[in-house]
């Protein structure tokens, strides 16, 4: 049986809060409150417990509570030179894991949906679940944790999440050049931890160890005439997902102006992507899960990540 | 009665089941004989008991799906069935289902690079990718000792890790589309080539899901760069608990080798005895520890590894030199089951994982519940995820070892269980570990996972009576363990 510890009272809180009967949110940072569509007026708004529960830098993981700030939890990891895959954009950890937003940096963190290796929630009934567990390897039973990132909190609410963090890369410099072919410069280098292209130019991030970095920059010159920059562009508003070979074929004439994470496909653009078309087959799976998690459609009404 | 007769027998009696899949099918890829059948009744684990339906050779899409159909009207339950190389009972059929071998269904589709994807048939062998992918610069980066012969439909299914899964992560990461056959006979595609496909994350939950939710029927598998550089190293200890605190202060000092491999004396004893890999025979456990990636980097971390290891007291540290010599060290490491057949005729794979730090506690632990059952256990396993795998080897012949090995083995999970582990780090549950799940979570834990089973089957046909234990399944795990009548076990 799983125990739920002393340090857990905030858990037994945020659970008796979140009750078994009416219409309820979480209110997080509220940097992605549109996500998925607008919240019903009828839903009652709670807090999810906050505070690092605890850190095992030498394991590699962390014990958050899920209305820890991100930036909280990135300070933390920081001062024992460790970082996660969460993007830091002002919100808190259960928003960015229920919205399961990438970093444009994909390739040098990891996917969020990877991070995650335990979470508990507060179920519709009103119970605490746990999924997952506390180590970097598990295939104990269904996996939970996957089913929660990006779900919005529509089949629980997250109250705490066991995530994987990595170390921090001795070295870590953004070059950038105009007129290159993206693709070639991601290819040319082995582990870019991000390639950005806006139709003109390419923003490579390149880490790793200092003689690497000058390794990979000797590749990168042989494509074209990079120069180190302070940072990525300032991404778009609307968010795009695509196959990277299709990201990469953007033009501005068709999408606006954008910002491509090459070799990942997220898309930052001046437009909306055009609505994509639910499976019939899926929407069916779907719409089963959240019946089966929240009957009454209490968790998150007006919202669907499905959608 | 001759056995054969008894399987001719048995295969010529009508049966409408069967008809209707030869009908559905071809007449040669139905079989209902009683070898077939016995067959697939059993995978690699120790686990008798399972009772198989007639068994299907499906080469597409299409046809599992009329499979399904027909298990529908039939209200027959229906396994997939890989290599049968799993360790937890997985694959036994329960209940005399229909069982869906991928054995035909072993084409790579397609490789888009552009897209650094592979599509893949499930049937497809693990190191078959690999091999495929080579000369264009990539590989599939979970590598299951058994890539031999696994399949990649299997590995999905079990969220298979194995060595190089320490820095790649396990198949869950490699895996970005999944078309299935859901139990209800739609297919239906899970995920996607781009990053945020949106909606739950259903192919998340179908991978490791263990032939519960579906069939696997085309998978897209990311490909991973070859790196140009890779460094082995290889040290020895003269006490186990150093090599695993070695492995807990290279992953403390924030280097993430590609892989981290600890054997005991007693494994690379029947190693060397069946290789000659070249492993040390006189220390009480080695660590094969590999950094790939860039070469300056490489050099650094390799340098760093071996500094930690003597830091904590190894008797030698040695580079492979060759890529020979690194090839010959990993066919050690990756051989190490078949080698045991030496020590004992039987033995009992365990797989279970613990926050590193708590390794060589763990060890130390296992050694003990061993000798106190008296039972013989070799140590192999991917110390860099806490991923334990003692082997208990015996001689199933011997009246009361079995009971002794299993006592053992149940003592060694719940002190896993104990040191803040879980059950399984890349076997699964299966069968094998259906009695412990209520250790590790709580009724109501089960029941949510059951429902997230019962959203893609609801009517729990989709490998039935495995995972969840008895009374949380939807399945009634009690009759299918009984033979069901008119079926010959």
């Amino acid at each position: 049986m799983s125990s739920l510890t002393s340090a857990d009272e905030a858990l037994h809180a945020f659970a008796a809060d979140v009750g078994e009967a009416d219409p309820i949110a979480v209110e997080g940072g509220g940097s992605r409150w549109q996500t998925g569509g607008v919240l019903h007026e009828t839903a009652r708004l709670v807090s999810a417990p906050d505070g690092i529960v605890d850190y095992r830098p030498e394991e590699m993981v962390i014990t958050v509570r899920a209305g820890t700030p991100v930036a909280d939890l990135c300070t933390a990891l920081a001062e024992t030179g460790q970082r996660s895959a969460l993007p830091e954009r002002g919100g808190t950890v259960g928003g960015a894991v229920a919205v399961g937003e990438n970093r444009l940096d994909l390739l040098g963190r990891g996917p969020v949906r990877d991070s995650v290796l335990q979470v508990r929630y507060v179920s519709a009934q009103g119970d605490i679940i746990t999924g997952g567990g506390p180590v970097v390897k598990n295939v104990s039973g269904f996996n939970i944790p996957k089913l929660m990132v990006g779900s919005l909190g529509t089949l629980g609410l997250i109250a705490e999440v066991v995530l994987r963090t990595n170390p921090t890369p001795p070295a870590s410099q953004w070059f950038r050049a105009a007129g290159v072919d993206p693709v070639a410069a991601r290819n040319a280098v082995l582990r870019p931890s991000s390639v950005l292209w806006n139709g003109s130019s390419t923003w490579v991030l390149l880490e790793g160890h200092e003689r690497d970095l000058e390794h990979e920059i000797t590749a990168l010159a042989t494509i074209g005439d990079f120069a180190e920059t302070e940072g990525p562009p300032a991404p778009p508003p609307y968010r795009w997902s695509l196959p990277p070979a299709e990201a990469a074929a953007l033009h501005r004439e068709v999408v606006g102006d954008f910002v491509a994470a090459i070799g990942v496909g997220i898309v930052h653009a001046d437009t909306a992507q055009p609505t994509r078309e639910v499976d019939p087959g899926i929407a069916v799976v779907a719409e089963r899960m959240k019946t089966l998690f929240d009957p009454t459609g209490r968790l998150n009404p007006g919202r669907n990540p499905n959608a | 009665m001759s056995l054969l007769d008894r399987f001719r027998r048995t295969s010529n009696v009508a049966d409408p089941l069967v008809t209707a899949l030869q009908h559905a099918l071809a007449p040669d890829r139905v079989r209902n004989d009683g070898a077939e059948r016995s067959l697939a009744s059993h995978d690699a684990s120790v686990f008798e008991g399972g009772v198989s339906g007639p068994v299907c050779f499906p080469t597409s899409t299409d046809e599992v799906q009329r499979i399904t159909r027909i298990a529908v009207e039939h209200d027959r339950g229906i396994v997939p069935r890989g290599a049968g190389t799993g360790l937890a009972g997985g694959a036994i059929p329960l209940g005399a289902p229909i069982v869906v071998s991928t054995g035909k269904m072993n084409r790579i589709l397609e490789v888009d690079i552009e897209n650094r994807v592979a599509w893949v048939q499930p049937g497809v062998i693990n190191l078959d990718l690999s091999r495929h992918l080579r000369p264009r610069g990539f590989h599939f980066a979970p590598d299951p000792s058994s890539q031999q012969v696994c399949t990649l439909g299997g590995n999905i299914a079990n969220n298979s890790g194995g060595p190089h899964c320490l820095a790649y992560g396990v198949t869950d990461a490699h895996v970005l589309a999944i078309e299935v056959v859901l139990p209800n006979g739609d297919v239906v595609l899970l995920g996607g080539l781009d990053p945020e496909p949106g909606g739950y994350d259903l192919r998340g939950a179908f991978v490791g899901s263990e032939g519960t939710l579906g069939i696997a029927t085309r998978i897209a598998v990311r490909l991973t760069k070859n790196p140009p550089a890779v460094r082995t190293l290889l040290l020895s200890f003269a006490e186990t608990r150093d090599a695993a605190q070695t492995v807990s202060a290279i992953i403390a000092a924030g280097i993430v080798p590609a892989a981290l491999e600890v054997m005991d004396q007693r494994m690379t004893v029947a190693v060397e005895n069946y290789v000659a890999a070249g492993y040390p025979t006189d220390a009480a456990a080695v660590l094969l520890a590999e950094v790939e990636g860039l070469p300056a980097g490489v050099e650094i971390e390799a340098d760093r590894i071996a500094e930690i290891g003597r830091a904590n007291n190894a008797t030698g540290v040695r580079q492979a030199a060759s890529d020979e010599e690194r090839a010959l060290l990993w066919k050690g490491r990756k051989t190490a089951f078949g080698a045991v057949a030496q020590v004992a005729p039987d033995y009992y794979l365990h797989d279970t994982v613990v926050p590193r730090a708590a390794l060589a506690d763990m060890l130390e632990k296992i050694y003990e519940i061993c000798e106190r059952h008296d039972v013989i256990v070799m140590n192999v396993f991917h110390a860099g995820d806490g991923n334990l795998h003692p082997l208990l080897v015996f001689d199933a012949r011997v009246e009361g070892t079995l009971e002794r090995v299993h006592a053992a083995g149940a003592e060694i999970v719940r002190a896993s269980l104990d040191a803040g582990g879980v059950l399984s780090g890349e076997h699964g549950i299966g069968v094998e570990k259906q009695g412990y799940m209520d250790e590790l979570f709580s009724d109501a834990d089960l029941d949510h996972q059951n429902r997230l089973r019962q959203a893609f089957d609801p009517t729990c046909r989709a490998n039935p009576g495995k995972v969840l234990p008895m009374g949380h399944s939807c399945a009634d795990i009690q009759a299918l363990r009984a033979v069901p009548t008119g079926v010959w076990g």
